[in-house]
């Protein structure tokens, strides 16, 4: 019998090739082709008067120079704008090679390609480039206030204003039994993949066509991209992603700068060209995330029900907005997470600095959300004198009002309505995993002991799934084997094992018989990529939809192959057979040759297969009308909406009296993705999500200086966490399955990584008694808190 | 202006020596990828931080990315390449990661396997904490590590019950 594999712990078939170092990263990828590096500005602002490039001629090993001066038409023009949005009334994007100005360090001014990376690199620091030096304008506050301006035409430095409101929030506030304001601020991170970005662009002169292999989340609309870049029909370009180390948001990004380049370069110079990023590029011209302050004000009841919630928040989108208005946009919905305050007010400012640009990083705004709506619940908690998990469950939606539509409009244009979730649930399983009613006696007897341990939750709902769709191709070989492909890409979530374990179940077939291929426009044109957790829900749904489609055309075939009724039939082990008599069957494999009615029997398979064929009528064409040979098929999934997961998390901290050291004693997670496909892949996303969340919290923190120089582009200084950092993570999981797709599945990528600050910081507030306001927080941070600090 | 000259080296890398021609300042990291085209071991950060491209030089751990590969003239050197069982299936460490999801992207993991292979040749049956400090100079974007620590423990054990050898 086949076994069902849909929610088994299914070891991951990418693995064995991995391991043992048969995996093609980019890198690994054409050792012979030329090597690029970029000429970038080591000032955060300026104009380049001139790029003199003439010490640099002689070097051995030299094959061009660029500047955007050699960019005519289209490639010279701005990089696209990715999302535009109404309220983006300044969007602004960078050119492939600065034009005049530079708006960032890192920016890039001119391309060197070369025998190899070293020459290239050589022949970089020989070019010199002028520069008239104009204000930088680094951080949120000095953005704010306008008075230096990072785009000339841009007046204040605002790129959008947007407000939503549901309810007349103030009024709601002003009529509130109790009312609070609150002053919050996140840090920039970023998404750090352990690979950077590259890519690899190859001409086939005769041919007239372009492959470029890069290292991206999207390589569907990377080769729309670069077709409409470089003025090439786009059925000329194909784009391959290769195994991929990481992308945690920042390669959704796309054309980069250097794909534009190395592909222009490729066809220019009729030879490969390689770039591949190193990792202080990585840092100063990839992308950020997260740098947000907020205003809150509101209100709520005695019982500490959230009436009127009011936010005001400025959104650091750094130099350039190529990805829209999507984070602050999410901030500014997810904030929301299982709760329904009767108004809600929020606006937003998304403002320019002379700093990298600011794209999804996993969460995309959402951490930032969940750490202000839960500082509220925990500010009315204190000021009641209530339980906090008391306090979240006053306010939760409840079960019985999925969906529960909040007034407002999502990320994707669509309206904000939770599909489905049982957050009270969740609460309980999280109270239970934890110890979360016995803690206080625990705190009492740390406290009697001279030390400090304290408790912290934090809830949040992620909608996930987006849209618009993914599509699958499926095709049965006639040896038997499956062939899978899904347009959107892949990055080490295992979708291969995921993917395979939902066809092979559908289609009858084991594991090993399924082969999927992810990102490569070669095998699958049509698709959006891998971000906001959606490959379970899209592509995962798509191949099974597919599946179906293909499964339906086998039963079809063999029906007439073994003259019997196809309600008949079933798929057993890779066998179409009659239900109840196993003996009359016939492999899938048979059913592909006789799917594909070939004049010739030219091996093993086709010449058995045609011993069941059925006579054909001769008054019929041998592929009747509406069919199509092969036992193959192609199928999309478009939902209506978003699918929202939920979690929430509690983590118990301990804080050193005389150092101000923070560490976590216990972290506890319970996760609501809908139904589980494979319980090992989530709870791995899960231990990342968390170890992310964990550096978010305490670690990590992009920081600039005053001139715009980022001080500590390395992993020297931008301390991500090691082993020793990342706590043991305990996991309870609940499954409300989403009733909007045939799966019942949600995302489940980002989850792990959205309460962390959030959690993190009511246990710290829990153990010292000093109320929070910013986040990461260092010991030091902490120490000098508790030197400023006055309870009043 | 010259090319840089080059410099004869023989390395043995997983058992095959292998003459290369590098100039003084080629790393040794690119020398194992680009010049021998071993590609499993991977860079992370070319400053000794990440570990991705640890490999292991007569018996230690050493980040190839800090090394040139002229020093290595000489060395005996396993990669990840060469922590697999002899019949190029999956080695202890290899098969541990594999059954416990201790890699997601897999970037960092050739780095880990060979930490963790020169580790246990040290330490046959580390305790949790000694597994855990053990792969603590390692960054991974991915995984959190908690499976990486059980991978180490499984790992001890499967290379326990096939005797030794790496």
């Amino acid at each position: 019998m086949t076994t069902k594999l849909f929610g088994q712990r299914v070891p991951r078939v990418e693995d064995p090739r991995l391991v043992r170092g048969d995996g093609r990263y980019l890198d690994d990828l054409g050792h012979d082709a030329l090597a690029a590096a970029f000429v970038r500005s080591p000032h955060a602002h300026a104009r380049v008067v001139d790029v003199d490039v003439s010490a640099a001629l002689d070097v051995d090993g030299l094959v061009a120079i660029y500047t955007h001066e050699d960019l005519a038409g289209r490639v010279g023009e701005p990089l696209p704008l990715l999302i535009p949005h109404p309220t983006l009334t300044h969007g602004r994007t960078p050119y492939a090679l600065a034009k005049a100005e530079v708006n960032h360090v890192g920016e890039a001014i001119a391309m060197v390609v070369a025998a190899d990376r070293y020459v290239a690199e050589d022949v970089a620091a020989l070019i010199d480039v002028s520069y008239e030096f104009l204000p930088p304008v680094v951080g949120i506050v000095k953005a704010r206030d306008g008075s230096a301006l990072v785009h000339d035409d841009v007046p204040g430095n605002v790129a959008a204003t947007m407000l939503q409101e549901v309810g007349d929030a103030a009024a709601v506030i002003d009529g509130s039994a109790h009312h609070q304001s609150l002053s919050l601020s996140i840090e920039r991170s970023a998404s750090m993949p352990m690979e950077g970005k590259g890519a690899l662009a190859r001409w086939d002169a005769d041919d007239e066509s372009l492959l470029v292999h890069t290292s991206t989340q999207t390589s569907t609309s990377v080769r729309q991209a670069l077709a409409a870049k470089l003025g090439l029909p786009v059925d000329r370009v194909e784009v391959v992603t290769p195994d991929v180390g990481g992308g945690f948001g920042v390669k959704i990004v796309h054309p980069w700068p250097e794909e534009v380049m190395v592909s222009w370069a490729a066809i220019r110079l009729g030879r490969p060209v390689k770039w591949v990023e190193d990792r202080r590029e990585h840092f100063i011209s990839s992308a950020h995330e997260r740098g947000q302050l907020h205003e809150v004000e509101f209100g709520y009841d005695d019982e500490g029900r959230l009436l009127g919630l009011s936010v005001r928040f400025w959104h650091d989108n750094g130099a350039y907005t190529p990805y829209g208005l999507i984070v602050p946009i999410i901030t500014s919905t997810q904030l929301l997470g299982p709760y329904k305050p009767v108004a809600y007010r929020v606006e937003f400012q998304s403002l320019y600095t002379n700093t990298v640009m600011v794209t999804p990083y996993r969460g995309a705004g959402r951490p930032q959300g969940c750490f202000v709506m839960e500082r509220v619940m925990d500010a009315i908690a204190r000021d009641l004198g209530l339980d906090r998990a008391v306090v979240r469950e006053r306010n939760f939606i409840s079960p019985d009002e999925m969906p529960y539509d909040h007034g407002l409009i999502f990320q994707d244009g669509r309206p904000l309505i939770y599909d489905s979730g049982d957050f009270p649930a969740t609460l309980a399983k999280l109270k239970h995993l934890v110890g979360w009613d016995e803690f206080a006696a625990q705190r009492d007897q740390a406290r009697a002991e001279g030390r400090r341990v304290g408790i912290g939750l934090a809830c949040y709902v992620e909608g996930t799934g987006v849209g618009p769709y993914e599509g699958g191709h499926i095709r049965v070989e006639t040896d038997g084997s499956v062939v899978v492909s899904t347009g959107l890409t892949t990055q080490g979530q295992g979708h291969q094992t995921m993917l395979a374990q939902i066809v092979a179940d559908e289609l009858g077939v084991s594991m090993d018989r399924v082969r999927v291929t992810t990102g490569d426009t070669r095998r699958f044109k049509y698709a959006v990529g891998t971000f906001a957790s959606r490959t379970a829900v899209m592509s995962g749904s798509a191949v099974a939809l597919t599946a179906r489609t293909v499964r339906a055309k086998a039963l079809k075939v063999a029906a007439d192959a073994l003259e019997a009724s196809e309600e008949d039939l079933e798929i057993v082990d890779g066998h179409v057979q009659v239900k109840g008599s196993p003996g009359a069957r016939i492999d899938l494999g048979a059913v592909a040759v006789l799917s594909n009615p070939l004049r010739y029997a030219f091996d093993e398979a086709a010449a058995r297969a045609t011993q069941f064929a059925v006579p054909s009528d001769p008054n019929q064409p041998p592929v009747g009308p509406g069919e199509e040979p092969g036992l193959e098929g192609t199928d999309y999934y478009s939902p209506v909406g978003s699918t929202f997961a939920n979690g929430m998390h509690a983590v118990i901290v301990e804080t050193d009296p005389d150092t101000a050291e923070i560490t976590i004693l216990r972290y506890c997670v319970v996760h609501d993705c809908g139904t589980i496909i494979n319980p090992m892949i989530v709870e791995g996303q899960v231990h990342g999500g968390v170890a992310q969340g964990v550096g978010g919290a305490l670690y990590e923190r992009i920081e600039y200086d005053d001139s715009g120089q980022l001080v500590n582009a390395s992993f020297m200084d931008f301390l991500m966490p090691y082993a020793s950092e990342v706590p043991h993570i305990e996991i309870d999981h609940l499954e409300t399955p989403s009733p909007l797709n045939p799966l019942g599945v949600k995302g489940a990528g980002e989850a792990g990584v959205i309460p962390g600050s959030a959690a993190i910081a009511s246990a710290i507030e829990d153990a010292e008694g000093i109320v929070i306001r910013a986040m990461p927080i260092s010991p030091s941070d902490l120490f000098d808190l508790r030197g400023r600090y006055s309870p009043s | 202006m010259s090319t840089d000259a080059l410099h004869d080296i023989t390395i043995t890398i997983n058992g095959v020596p292998r003459k290369l021609q590098v100039p003084a300042r080629r790393l040794l990291s690119d020398a194992i990828r680009h010049d021998a085209r071993l590609t499993g071991t991977h860079v992370g950060c070319e400053h000794g931080v990440c570990g991705a491209c640890t490999v292991i030089v007569d018996g230690a751990p050493v980040r190839s990315c800090l090394m040139f590969a002229v020093t290595a003239d000489g060395a005996d050197i396993v990669t990840t390449e060469g922590c697999r069982a002899p019949d190029g299936a999956m080695g202890p460490v290899q098969q541990a990661f594999r059954e416990c999801h201790a890699l997601q992207c897999g970037f960092c993991t050739p780095g880990f396997i060979t930490t963790i292979s020169a580790f246990l040749e040290t330490n046959a049956d580390p305790t949790e904490p000694e597994a855990r400090e053990a792969i603590a100079g390692n960054l991974c974007r991915c995984t959190g590590y908690q499976n990486i620590v059980a991978a180490v423990l499984r790992a001890a054990e499967i290379r326990r019950d096939a005797g030794p050898g790496r």
